[in-house]
């Protein structure tokens, strides 16, 4: 038995989720490959052998994967699947993107978002935004399957000795092609990948009244900053902010949810934080429970005096 | 150019669902049932795609019980001219019910199926890419805004880091996200309109395929139960409990 995971990779570098992922394979058991689809991506696959738990480490190089679009990438993956009894890929834009057409290429079944392995064909996710956890068994021969970053551990990046093996890349499908990508540029931590976390909601009122009172605190805390849906549809910040049920899962050590309510959807994203902290004007917003600290008090007031006091 | 839009029924996204005390699933049971938004969404957009005359026909198609009806005469309440349902009790797993979509899209020829990018029951975030594999098209999920000209689809995703524009040949697979439009409330007429719209039905085994479950869901269970916590007095306070309780600053 062997998986296959599939990097997400960028400038080189493995992007975070793909460690997680990598730890979820090795929960299942067996050897671990890894594959890296891209163009001039031989620094990626390099880091990706130094991973451990990672046997082995299959580059794709070739324009046709430059800019990673989803066809050329599941093409890829269908090319090298033949001997692997799981394909495992992160639930994120470009995971999700990727896996459901491997699975359907290969006539396969796909569980998605997975969070606990119980055995090789057994696996545990959330469903109806996290308020019911299902243990679904697949009956297929192979397993495709994207993995929740937050609920597994990075595997270290050192330590491995994997080798690396280049594969014939895919032709491009000729279908897509990609026009341009407009990139947040932070110097903060990612969201998913944070240790602290200052989310704000439709309560801050304004884009300018979100990082006027939000990001002294966030600096203290060397924090990443999300939003509720609330927040972004108002357009107080960009998609890329949105933590919930549809937007990003997170699960840091503290989460500072400042002037938002506590919807369901919003929940289902970052009620696995260890610590929340709740600041809302309403005693009765359902934030208060799920937080294991709340304030009640006028967020304008509250925030400036605790990023004062840290 | 025709344009597809599979929606689905599912619980209504203001309901906080109960897992059954047996484990055996969510009590669905006399709960409100409703469109899933995100195939609200889609049906929207395809709907402006023909008031902008970009698209001359907008069908709707369903796949499960016999109420998945109420969910069409829903979709053409917004504007649909024609509905589909495929009826079937069997459950209706991602993988089964694309390849019941290609069996309508041979039938049909779209030029373009519009779905949403996940349902908020099974949260699968499936179906869109599995057709688009099926049918050997591109796709553009997580779609934040589409604009078409000639052959060719130029479409703005949402993804991780920020968003990013592709561009798709037609035909082609279109998965939206939230904020790709806000759909129109159907208004009393056009609900009654609906009503007199085609619908046709077929059984998965008239469109040859088999929908059998390949998963098998062992148990549902609620997830553990965070507690909450204490209410405190002031800043002063809350910097005390997160330094010396929690210890996480």
């Amino acid at each position: 038995m062997a998986n296959l995971v599939l990097a997400e990779h960028s400038h080189g570098a493995l992007n975070a989720a793909t460690l997680n992922v990598i730890s979820a394979a090795t929960a299942i058991g067996g050897d671990v490959h890894v594959l890296v689809a891209g163009h001039n991506a031989s620094a990626a696959a390099a880091a990706a052998a130094q991973v451990a738990g990672v046997s082995k480490v299959l580059l794709a190089d070739g324009a046709a994967h430059a800019n990673q679009l989803p066809e050329s990438a599941a093409a890829q993956v269908v090319a090298v699947a033949g001997a692997y009894s799981h394909i495992l890929a992160p639930a994120t834009a470009y995971g999700k993107g990727v896996a459901p057409r491997v699975a359907a290429l290969l006539d396969k079944a796909q569980i998605s978002d997975i969070i606990k392995v119980v055995d090789a064909d057994t696996f545990v996710r959330p469903i109806y935004a996290g308020n019911a956890y299902a243990t679904v068994k697949s009956n297929d021969s192979v397993k495709v399957l994207t993995v929740r970053g937050t609920a597994f551990s990075a595997a270290a990046t050192s330590g491995g000795s994997g080798t690396v093996e280049s594969v014939a890349a895919v032709a491009d499908a000729g279908v897509s092609t990609f026009v341009s990508a407009e990139i947040t540029k932070s110097e903060r931590p990612e969201l998913t990948a944070a240790k602290i976390i200052v989310s704000g909601g439709r309560g801050l009122g304004s884009g300018e009244k979100y990082r006027e009172v939000l990001t002294p605190l966030a600096d203290k805390l060397n924090a990443a900053m999300g939003a509720s849906r609330a927040a972004v549809d108002a357009g107080f910040v960009p998609n890329d902010y949105q933590v919930g049920q549809t937007g990003k899962i997170v699960a840091p050590d503290l989460y500072i949810a400042v002037g938002i309510s506590g919807a369901i959807q919003h929940l289902a994203g970052m009620k696995d934080s260890k610590v929340i902290v709740a600041i809302n004007k309403d005693p009765d917003a359902p934030i208060f429970s799920v937080a294991d600290y709340g304030l009640v008090g006028d967020l304008f007031e509250v925030v400036p005096q605790l990023a004062a006091s840290l | 150019m025709k344009v597809l839009v599979p929606v689905k029924r599912v619980v209504d996204y203001n309901v906080k669902v109960r897992v059954k005390p047996d484990n055996s699933g969510v009590d669905i049971a006399n709960v409100k049932m409703s469109m899933n938004p995100f195939c609200e969404i889609a049906v929207e957009e395809a709907v402006r795609l023909r008031e902008k005359g970009v698209a001359t026909e907008v069908i709707a198609v369903s796949a499960g019980v016999p109420q998945c009806q109420e969910t069409l005469r829903n979709a053409m309440a917004i504007g649909a001219d024609r509905g589909i349902l495929i009826e079937t009790d069997v459950e209706l797993q991602p993988l089964a019910v694309a390849k019941l979509l290609k069996a309508i899209v041979d039938k049909e020829q779209p030029q373009l199926v519009l779905l949403g990018k996940q349902a908020i029951d099974d949260d699968a975030n499936q179906t869109g890419q599995m057709l688009a594999a099926l049918l050997g098209w591109g796709q553009a999920t997580f779609a934040s805004k589409v604009e078409i000209a000639g052959d060719t689809a130029t479409v703005t995703r949402e993804v991780d880091g920020g968003s990013e524009t592709v561009s798709i040949k037609l035909p082609a697979i279109i998965t939206t996200d939230l904020r790709l439009n806000e759909p129109r409330y159907a208004t009393l007429p056009n609900i009654m309109k609906a009503k007199k719209k085609q619908l046709d039905t077929f059984k998965p085994a008239d469109l040859g395929v088999d929908v059998a479950p390949r998963l098998t869901t062992l148990k549902v269970e609620e997830p553990p139960k965070r507690q909450g916590g204490v209410k405190v007095a002031d800043v002063a306070a809350l910097i005390d409990k997160l330094k010396n309780e929690a210890k996480v600053i």
